[in-house]
This record gives structure tokens, sequence and C-alpha cells, in this order.
């Protein structure tokens, strides 16, 4: 499958803040990455979506220098994660998507921990909006945390420091959606003041309200990635109306699919691409109550995922050691 | 584990039609098959080892004490109260006849790995279960209320019907007398069940696994402390002795004159603690404990982000405790070496058992004594670094890391913390040792030289801690084998002369290298050889632990 991204890869990596080449990752006879690429523009929100096992989490431990990559190119802030990992983790923050924090620290302890090296009046003020923000209450112990407390913690150590690159492993996992409000308008004001994000995800409607770009991954290859403008292009709108006329020269029309006609009313799908010609053709054909359902990225996954759904059977990586 | 599914379900979707009746304990049978499963294997080794120990003891102890002399010698001893404390009470000191001897050394002991077996598997099965979330999860089936705990006692208690059975028969196949043997397998079984039962309380008290067994061990040290100085009161057991649970089995004076009835209290207690357990899980919540979780500070102290504040925080309670209880044994062993030189001199063989110097016995017991209590410093050293391993299969060793630290600078302040920490315990023990034996003699002298004595054993330490740290830094599954290094070494340190050990074998335990100072000679060239090895071996995991991937839980 084409990439739009392969089309600018030839510019320096120097320019990207994360640059990704043909990764592979092995555990044993395990391929958890299998000629991976990702290309994260700075300045940018970049999504990135896979199922459960699909290789993200692999890929990010390799980003943050705790694997070794088994080959291929991969640089975070022109750096190499493994050699200079603590250079790159000055200059990152990382939200897991699950945390195990230490039970017997208080939760304003197990954020000055995760922080530490981060000093000052201006940090002091950051942390504290944020927990009031987030609404945590740092004097409880964290073996007492829920599930979305424990990822508050992660999220308010993250979000309080001052650094270039954000990376993030489904940050929102275990937040309710008053907090998950937060988390984006957060995310907006990172992306506002110019810093770089990689979000991975797969709740699509995040992805699709924040990111810029998206990278999708299944069974550890990149399969498809560009901004979103690129991938809906790749996609068809759904379009739906009422004619009185004969829909067979519709039908005949290249670019229109899965045609089909229930009580006068049509629904059929289009290549983007199409779309012109489709409506002035459905002009002719008196059409009324039209409707055009822009695509989704909850298509293009179910597109490039419906094989598994359809074989009932997701393919196994290490990713979830 | 359902009672529920019936032929009529697909019709009847609605109310109450066709449900199983349920009780309090349905789901009793899948649920003691599930834990039984779980617990199979620790139950097995607990019963072999404990079978295989107790004859084993009796057979060595059959070979130190060969006749009626060096018996009476060792009913002498019981004369000190630090024997008494570490033994039991001392019944028929005039007719001290073998198996009254073997009742008053061994049957504490006895008692005390049954106990340690039972907090395990209770706590194990019931806020282990409850801290997981697994209970949440169990008690969402077809269960009954009272099923979850129901079943782990049975497992419980079961597993105390096996000890208490081997006790039996080992005692039996080294050739006890068959009544009071089968009263110290009863006892062994009963005292288990009462720190099992014990333990079903604490479980309910804290929401932590940890912090509920740490309670009901520190009443087994409490009940060990309560019997120690109630019988030093009185050597046949004192009105304290009778708050202890250990004195109940331990006053039926087996293998002296039999009585049974000091069992019953024990029954009691179970039933009793039993009942209180039941009444405290009535009253709460799944997952809450009755004691809340007290808040904490806001913030991090300055302290905490140094950088081996975290370390510090993380293992300090750990090493406190242990100093403490090591102390004290340090203190009573110390009391110890001085009227011990009365009774060597009529047992030749207990030569076989230490290697004791003839000429100043008080002095080369002493020391070694020592090397027999380096090894809590070792195990120390070797649990402390593991610590790491943990942090890391949870995952928040990657949290650290990702403050901008290396590697190698967290584990070394790591390393640094522990090593310190156990230092001063050593230091402690040589301490300890030296004040016991200074309060026996009267001579201040002894408190320096065991202490400085003492330093001589932090090689050796070190050493297993260099090991612990490369097998952890090569692969993070291969750290757990430090252990068997570790039980190599008390295997040679406690029987090595008794069993006569090949001085090749003995060569791998490091203390075996360590000169018994202060009665031998201070030998440097080991101490030297084993600093080295130790740096290097923690160089090599210090290195490794750069190459490898790390586990990111």
């Amino acid at each position: 499958m084409t990439t739009p991204a392969a089309t600018d890869s030839s510019t320096s990596s120097e320019a990207r803040s994360i640059h990704v080449r043909d990764l592979t990752k092995t555990f044993g006879a395990t391929r958890a990455l299998d000629g991976f690429s990702l290309s994260v523009p700075p300045g940018q929100v970049t999504g990135f979506l896979g199922p459960n096992g699909a290789g993200k989490s692999t890929a990010i431990r390799i980003l943050l220098g705790l694997l070794k990559a088994s080959s291929g190119r991969v640089e975070v802030l022109g750096m190499d994660p493994w050699s200079h990992s603590v250079q790159i983790h000055r200059r990152l923050a990382y939200v897991p998507g699950d945390t195990d924090l230490w039970p017997t620290l208080t939760g304003g302890e197990a954020i000055d921990v995760l922080t530490r090296g981060e000093r000052g009046p201006a940090h002091r003020r950051r942390r504290d909006e944020l927990m009031e923000r987030f609404e945590l209450d740092p004097t409880k112990r964290c073996r007492t945390y829920s599930k979305g407390n424990r990822q508050k913690v992660s999220l308010v150590a993250a979000l309080s420091k001052d650094v270039d690159l954000y990376v993030m492993d489904e940050p929102t996992s275990g937040l309710d959606p008053l907090m998950e409000a937060i988390f984006t308008d957060e995310v907006r004001q990172l992306r506002a003041k110019g810093r770089t994000v990689l979000l991975s995800s797969h709740i699509l409607a995040e992805v699709e309200s924040l990111c810029d770009s998206v990278t999708i991954i299944r069974a550890g290859r990149d399969v498809e990635s560009g901004t979103l403008a690129q991938l809906r292009h790749l996609t068809r709108s759904t379009v739906s109306a009422a004619i009185d006329g004969d829909p067979s020269t519709l039908a005949a029309l290249s670019g229109v699919h899965d045609l089909a006609i229930d009580e006068g009313r049509l629904r059929f799908d289009v290549d983007d691409a199409a779309v012109h010609d489709v409506l002035a053709r459905l002009a002719t054909l008196d059409a009324r109550h039209l409707t055009i359902t822009p695509p989704s990225l909850e298509d293009l996954f179910l597109r490039h995922y419906g094989d598994d759904l359809r074989e009932g059977s997701a393919p196994e990586t290490g990713d979830a050691r | 584990m359902t009672t529920s599914a019936t032929p009529g379900r697909a019709t009847a979707h609605t109310h109450l039609r066709e449900v199983a009746p349920a009780s309090p304990f349905t789901g009793l049978g899948g649920l003691l098959r599930l834990y039984a499963r779980i617990s199979r294997r620790q139950i097995i080794i607990w019963t072999l080892a404990m079978g295989l120990s107790v004859a084993g003891s009796v057979g060595a102890m059959k070979g130190v004490y060969p006749d009626q002399q060096s018996l009476d010698a060792r009913a002498g001893l019981l004369a000190n109260p630090s024997a008494v404390m570490m033994t039991g009470p001392a019944f028929a000191l005039d007719d001290y006849t073998f198996w009254a001897m073997v009742a008053n050394e061994l049957m504490l002991y006895v008692l005390i790995a049954a106990a340690i077996m039972s907090v395990l598997l209770t706590v194990r099965h019931t806020r282990a279960e409850e801290e997981a979330g697994r209970l949440e999860l169990v008690r969402s089936l077809a269960v009954g209320r009272s099923s979850a705990p129901a079943a782990g006692l049975i497992v419980v208690a079961v597993a105390n019907l096996l000890v208490g059975a081997a006790v039996v028969v080992a005692l039996l196949a080294t050739g006890g007398p068959l009544a009071s043997s089968c009263a110290m397998g009863l006892a062994t079984t009963l005292t288990g069940l009462v720190f099992a039962a014990i333990a079903a309380v604490t479980a309910q008290l804290t929401e932590h696994a940890g912090g509920a067994s740490g309670l009901a061990l520190g009443t087994l040290a409490l009940a060990f402390m309560v019997r120690g100085i109630g019988d030093v009161l009185n050597a046949q057991g004192s009105w304290l002795s009778w708050f202890s649970p250990l004195a109940w089995a331990q006053q039926t004076r087996v293998y002296v004159d039999l009585r049974w009835w000091p069992l019953a209290i024990s029954v009691a207690v179970i039933v009793a603690l039993l009942v209180l357990a039941g009444v405290l899980a009535q009253r709460r919540d799944v997952g809450a404990g009755l004691r809340p979780a007290t808040p904490g500070p806001g913030d991090a102290s300055r302290v905490l982000l140094t950088p081996g504040g975290l370390a510090r925080r993380l293992v300090t309670p750990m090493m406190i405790a242990w100093a403490i209880g090591l102390f004290l044994f340090a203190v009573a062993f110390g009391t110890l070496a001085d009227s011990l030189k009365d009774m060597i001199s009529e047992i030749p063989t207990f030569g076989d058992l230490v290697p004791l110097d003839l000429e100043d016995l008080t002095s080369s017991f002493a020391a070694y004594v020592l090397k027999m209590l380096a090894l809590g410093p070792i195990g120390l050293l070797v649990a402390g670094i593991l610590r790491l391993r943990s942090e890391e299969q949870q995952g928040r060793l990657s949290g650290i890391l990702l403050t901008g630290r290396s590697r190698t600078g967290t584990a070394l302040w790591w390393l640094l913390v522990v090593a310190l920490e156990v230092s001063a315990v050593q230091v402690l023990l040589g301490l300890g040792v030296g004040l016991g034996a200074g309060l026996a003699t009267g001579e201040a002298v002894w408190l320096a030289d065991m202490t400085l004595a003492a330093l001589a054993y932090l090689p050796a330490v070190a050493l297993a801690g260099g090991l612990t740290m490369a097998l952890y830094g090569i692969r993070l599954r291969l750290a757990g084998a430090a252990w068997i290094l570790v039980i190599w070494i008390a295997v040679d340190t406690y029987l090595g002369d008794l069993l006569g050990l090949p001085d090749a074998l003995r060569g791998l335990s490091p203390l075996h290298h360590v000169p018994l100072v202060p009665d031998a000679d201070l030998d440097v060239a080991p101490l030297l050889v084993m600093s080295a090895l130790a740096a290097l071996l923690t160089v090599i995991g210090l290195l490794a632990l750069r190459r490898r991937d790390l586990t990111t839980g």
C-alpha cells in the first residue's frame, strides 16, 4: 500500500521529532515489529492507531530507549534513543497507558519522583494547576488510587514537564468523559505552544479531534500514514438519497460501490474523487433528501482491520507482554 | 461454579423462576479445587521439608548426644536464660532423656515453621486475592459470601494436617515413642492453625497483603518473646508463658510427662479468632480494611528526590525490622557464649557440630555466632537488590529512568543505599554479640572486639551482592537464582561440619573463606580476593544492564 508520508521521507530526518525507518523488533521467535516506519513532524500532534497487540507499545518502548531495536533506524529528537536515552529523556515526557505506582508513596510524592529534575516555582504552579484541573488528591497513598486516578498521576507528572516532545500511550484509558475533555484541552494547548505530541490510541474520536496526521500500525507494520485530509482522500463517502428515476445509470459510473435500493431510497459509497460526477448524475435523477456522510477514521480503520474482523483473529505480537 | 444453568432458560428471561437455591457456601467445591491447585506445590514442599528436616535433625542429634553424660551436660546449659529463651521450657532436667532433649530443642522451631507457613498461605488466599482484585471477580460469580474465606482456610487446614502428619512420621521413623510423637504432630498442626486464624484476623485489618502478613508474623515474634521471657521467669513455664500460643504446644510436656489438655486452649482460640475474623469480614466492604489508609504529604520531601532517596524510602522499613530482630538474636547468642564452655568440655562430640577452638571456647563460639548471623545481612542484601528487579517488573523503573537518569546511575545508587544499610546491620550484629558476651563475662572489651570482627564479613556479604547484581544485570529472570547461593551458604554454615561436606563444595560459600575472627588470626588475602570479585561482578552487572531490554510492566 502506498503511504503518502513516504514521499516526504527524503527530507532530512533532523526536521522530524521522531523518525523511524524499517524498524524490526523480535522477542525470540515473535516478530513484534516488522519493517515499521513512523514520522512525527515537530509542532504537530501525530496519532498512532492500531488494535491491541499490533505493536504500538513495543514501538513506543523502543522510542524511549527501554527496548533495543533488532534492526532499522530510529531517531528521537535527532538522537539514537538506545545510546542517548538520558539526553532524550530530559527533553521528553511520557504517559504510559497503565502504571503501577509505588503503593506506599502518596500521589503527590509519586508525581515529584516522576518529575525529579523539574524544579522552580513555574513547575510548581503548573503542577498545582494540573492537580486542580484533574481533581487529584495528592495526599492519598498510591495503593488506594483507582485506575483513573493512577492515570491522572501519570498525566499530571508528564504534562507538568516543560519539554519538546510528549509521548502518550493510550493516555485516556480509565478517565471519565469530563477528564477526557480536560485532557483534550491540555493537548490542544501543547500544540498551540508548538510542542510535539505522539498520541497512541485505539479511540478513533480522540485521534480525529486532536491529531494533525495519523499512522496506522497493524501486525507490526505501518499500513497507512498521512494527514487526516490525505487519508480521507483514500476513503469513500456514503451517499443517501430518494430518487424517482432509474438508478442503473448511477451504478454504471466508476467510483460507485455497493449500491442498494430500499423502497425508493438509494444508498451507496463513492470514492471521493468521483463525487463530482456522481452529484451531476444525481441531479438528472431528481434526487431528494440527499445526504453525503464524509468518511470517518472509523471507516478507514475498519477497512484495514476488516480482514481480521472477518477472520475473527488478530495477529499475535509481543505487545501484550 | 454456576448453579443456575437450566434448560428452561431460553424461555424464561425474567424473575426468579428456576433459580437454584443459594447458601453462603455456594460454589465452595469449585473454589477449593482452584485454591488447592494454586497452592499444591507450596504445600507439598512444606510437608516434605518439614518431614525431612525433623528426621534429619533427630538423626544428627543422635550423633551429637550419644550418651547420658552428654545429655546431662546439655541439661546443664538450660541454667542459662538465653538457652531457655531459644529452645523451650526445661522439663525433667534431673532425668534428661534423649527424647526430652528433642522436645526441648527441636519443638519450638517446628512450631515456628508451621506458623510461618500458615500465615503466608492464609494471607495468600485471603487478603492477597482481595488486594489483587481477583476476589471481586470470584464474588461476581454464583459464589456464596463465605465460600472464598472458607475455601482458603480449608486449604490451610489441610496443609497443617499434612505437615503435622509428616512430623509424626519423621519422629516415629527415628524411633520416637508413639503417643508423644502423635502429640507433637497434633501440636504442630494446631499451632499452625492458631497462626492461620491470627492471619485471618489481620487480613481483615489492613488493605495490604504485605501488612497483613507483617502483622501476623509480628504476632509470632511477640509470641516467641512472651514464651521466652515467661519461661525465663520459671524454667518450666510461668503465668506469662501461657499468653503465648507456642507455650500451649510446648506445655504438653511431650516425651516427659505427656498431657493433652493444653491443646484444648489452642482449639478454643482458633474457634474464637475465626469467629472474630468472620464478624470483622461482615462489617466491611470488599477491598476495604477496617483501618483506613491515612493521608500523607502532598509533595515529596527533598530527601526523597535525592538520587538514593527512593531506594531508601522503599528498602529501609524492611532493613529496620530485620535489624531489630537480628540484634536481639545476636545479644541472646552472645550471652550464651560464656556458659557454653562448661557444656562443651563435657561433650567432646560437640566439636563435630560447630568448628570450635577448645583453647578459648568463649571467643571461638562468639566468632562462630557471628558467622551464623552474617547470613542475615547476606539475605538482606540479596533481597534489597532484588527489590530493584521488582521495580523493573512493575514498570516503575522506567518511570525513574524517564526523569533523565541513566540505568547505570540508578542501579548504582540503589546498590549503594542497600549496601550501606546492610553494612550498618552487620556492624550492629557485631555490637549485639559483643554486648551479649560482655554482659555474660563482665568484660567490656568484647564490645569492641566483636564489632571489629563483624567488619571481616563485609567482603563475603558484598560478594553475594555482586553476584546478585551480575545475574540481575544479565537477565531479569536469572536474578532469583541468587537465592540458591544464599541457601548454599546456609547449608554450609549450619550443617557443613556436621555433614562433613568436601572442601571444594564448601568453598562455594563466601562465608567459608572468612577467618573466624576474633578467635583466629585475621588473614587478609581471602578478604581482598572476595572484595575484588564483588567489585568485578558488580561492574559486569551494571554493564550488562545497559545492554539488555528492560521489562516495562
